[in-house]
């Protein structure tokens, strides 16, 4: 529906960002990247909710609003997280990822 | 008869217990002498009103004395077998009665002098009053398995006050040997009870011991086992633990060590009540005993007392710690008593066996618990158990000397004390029944004289021993029950118990037999005069009588070598051959089985446990990996 960009493109696009997202979720050691890469897997997931929507119910708006949603709900989720990680980093002066392995104790 | 208020017989001694046990530390030393001696006074008064109403003022019913019982049920098992908790006042329960009370009360007044200055003195008292209370309850039982609870109670006070000087080693190895022999008799007792109450669907003495119940008539439509019905066996069982709360041949082994615990305690327990406790079972189940098997079980009662009798009186003769030859003369009596009713019938002066033995019980246990209690004086002045250590002692202690000499003359039977009138009846009974055991009656009581007054004339007379303290006479708290058991020791004698104790409760008029009489008399006084000759002044008559018996002299002296073969045979044959084969099986086999499978999770557990790094990289990766691989599935299945 977008001249001169087919779904494919788009949902090429969306798979390569959400993978980006899990390859610096799994390598990355400090604790702000990997919330970072989270963002970029929950944008991947945005980005399809929308594209679906418009290609296959161009009438309504349910993808849209559910995209909102997600956006709602992660920026929650980025100011819990970062509480999270403040309250690690006055015990351990540090953000690594590491020093959390003391937690399964 | 009013029959509620009884129930503070046993009521009193407990709450005594309970406030002694629990206030322990709080109450001051003298306070809790005078609380044990009051509650003691107040249940003996009891006691006595109600023999007295039960004897002088209850109705009699065609002549017999009625059975009174206030019970309530306990627990219920089926319709008809139900336990029931009570009180049971017949002829010999009231008797039992008085004795626990009297006895007890003068141990009681006894103790505050015996046991002054000792740490646990209010321990000991509240000791005492547990064991008075379990001994009424087992007295007043309505049942057998009430009777069994009391039973092992009393089993248990009597361990505590064995093992009263508990630093003392030999005194809890002694305790130990006391509990573990009687209860192995009491495992019979209580297989005993099990199969009469499988087999006649009642533990009721008065159901039981009724001789046109069933439980009596039908003993021979039992099943029967080598032999003998079931019934038979159950009292054979039940025997077997009278046997060894009385101390008798082969289960006799602890009496002895029992001697470790305080002097009072060996009074009370150990000579006067709760040994006589197996005598009182056999007479309480006396009707089952007498028409089951045709008397087969009151015969056995007869030989295992009579043999136990004379065992014990001919061990007696070489002790040298005077209580043990106290200890071994209680076995001795005893053995008279069961050997008393094994010859026993029922109606009228057919029961003079029944009449003698609770009889001979009830003036056994005045003096006996008055040798005791001089045999405490004396260890009380001279600090020390054995013969060897005394001598001489009647210018010290004029009122022991006394006291001592009145009971030994009452165990010796000499008339008119007490101990001649129980044991004639004795000698009849057994001379009525069979010659064998009236002649060990006979020896029996010739030796009984002997040994007495060996101990006599070994402590009050003999050699002027030297001693390190001058003995004194004991205080007051201790001789006026001395002196009080010395009057009943010469008065009990003449009651005249046949009217009273009866195995029928009829009542019938015993009469002295005059030529048995003085046989005893005659052999009593023999013995007396022996023990003169040897003992009353220094010499080395009895050392050459030792030598000139050589190795039976040694053996006597060595109790038969009856701990030694009890130890072999627990020691290099059960634990070795039977327990330390099972303990392996246990160790290795169950618990290795246990131990095997935890051991393998802990191991298991510890190579898999680098999996939970505790990095959520790693998880996410897992997690990611897996839904990749099931994916690359699905999409696998799908497209072809």
């Amino acid at each position: 529906m977008i001249p001169g960009i087919s779904i494919t493109e788009i949902l090429t696009l969306s798979t390569i960002l959400f993978f980006i997202g899990i390859y610096g979720f799994i390598t990355r050691t400090n604790l702000i990247s990997i919330l970072i890469s989270v963002e970029l897997i929950l944008n991947a997931s945005v980005i399809n909710f929308v594209m679906i929507n418009k290609y296959l119910y161009p009438d309504i708006l349910q993808g849209v609003l559910y995209a909102l949603f997600i956006i709602a709900v992660a920026a929650a989720e980025t100011a819990l997280a970062v509480a999270i990680i403040f309250n690690l980093y006055k015990q351990t002066s540090s953000v690594e990822v590491k020093e959390t392995e003391t937690m399964k104790f | 008869m009013q029959t509620a208020y009884l129930l503070l017989i046993p009521l009193i001694p407990l709450l005594v217990f309970l406030v002694l046990g629990i206030f322990n530390k709080r109450i001051k030393p003298a306070v809790s002498g005078y609380i044990g001696v009051a509650g003691l006074a107040a249940a003996t008064m009891l006691s006595c009103f109600a023999a007295f109403q039960y004897f002088f003022v209850a109705d009699k019913v065609n002549g017999a004395y009625q059975t009174f019982i206030q019970k309530t049920a306990w627990m219920q098992f089926t319709d008809t077998l139900q336990v029931d908790m009570g009180i049971f006042i017949d002829p010999i329960s009231v008797m039992m009665l008085v004795v626990v009370s009297t006895i007890s009360l003068m141990v009681h007044i006894y103790s505050r002098g015996y046991m002054k200055g000792d740490a646990g003195y209010t321990k000991f008292f509240a000791f005492l009053s547990l064991f008075t209370f379990s001994m009424y309850g087992l007295v007043l039982a309505t049942n057998l398995f009430q009777i069994y609870i009391f039973w092992e109670l009393v089993g248990v006070s009597s361990f505590l006050l064995i093992g009263y000087y508990y630093t003392k080693t030999s005194a809890v190895a002694a305790a130990k040997k006391a509990f573990i022999v009687t209860r192995f008799a009491d495992f019979g007792f209580l297989v005993g009870i099990l199969i009469i109450g499988y087999y006649t669907g009642t533990f009721d003495f008065e159901a039981l011991n009724n001789p046109a119940g069933s439980a009596i008539q039908n003993w021979a439509f039992t099943s029967t086992f080598m032999g003998l019905s079931a019934i038979t066996w159950a009292l054979i069982l039940i025997f077997m633990g009278g046997a060894g709360k009385s101390a008798m041949f082969p289960l006799h082994i602890w009496l002895p060590d029992a001697m470790e615990g305080p002097t009072p305690v060996s009074a009370l327990i150990h000579a006067a009540t709760m040994v006589v406790a197996g005598v009182y079972l056999v007479a309480r189940l006396f009707p089952m005993f007498l028409f089951v098997d045709d008397g087969f079980v009151l015969q056995v009662v007869a030989y295992v007392g009579a043999f136990s009798s004379l065992f014990a009186a001919v061990i007696a003769l070489t002790q040298t710690d005077i209580k043990r030859v106290l200890a071994f003369s209680t076995m001795s009596q005893i053995g008279y008593m069961m050997m008393a009713l094994g010859v026993s019938g029922f109606d009228g002066h057919e029961g003079v066996g029944y009449m003698a033995s609770m009889f001979h019980l009830f003036t056994h246990a005045m003096f006996k618990a008055l040798l005791f209690l001089g045999a405490g004086a004396v260890i009380h002045a001279v600090h020390s158990n054995y013969l060897q250590d005394m001598g001489g002692l009647r210018k010290y202690m004029p009122v022991t000397n006394f006291t001592f000499l009145v009971a030994a003359l009452a165990i010796a039977g000499v008339p008119p004390l007490a101990g001649f009138w129980s044991k004639d009846e004795i000698l009849v009974a057994a001379y009525e029944n069979s010659p064998l055991l009236y002649g060990i009656g006979v020896v029996v009581a010739g030796l009984t004289a002997f040994y007495m007054f060996r101990l006599y004339f070994g402590i009050f007379w003999g050699k002027n021993t030297r001693y390190a303290h001058t003995p004194h006479e004991a205080p007051l708290s201790m001789t006026i029950p001395l002196v009080l058991l010395a009057f009943f020791t010469s008065v009990v004698g003449f009651i005249p118990f046949s009217r009273f104790v009866t195995a029928d409760k009829m009542g019938f008029e015993a009469h002295l037999n005059y030529p048995l009489a003085a046989i005893a008399v005659a052999v009593g006084a023999a013995g007396i005069l022996l023990a003169w000759l040897f003992y009353k002044t220094e010499n080395d008559l009895s050392d050459r009588f030792a030598h000139a018996f050589g190795s039976l002299y040694l053996w006597t002296s060595h109790k038969f070598y009856f701990d030694e073969l009890y130890l072999f045979i627990t020691r290099n044959i059960i634990f070795r051959y039977i327990s330390a084969p099972i303990a392996f099986f246990d160790k290795k086999f169950v618990d290795g089985t246990m131990e095997g499978i935890g051991n393998k999770t802990v191991l298991l557990s510890r190579k898999i446990m680098s999996v939970q790094s505790g990095k959520v990289q790693d998880y996410a990766f897992g997690f990611i990996g897996g839904v990749v691989l099931l994916a690359a599935v699905f999409i696998y299945l799908w497209t072809f």
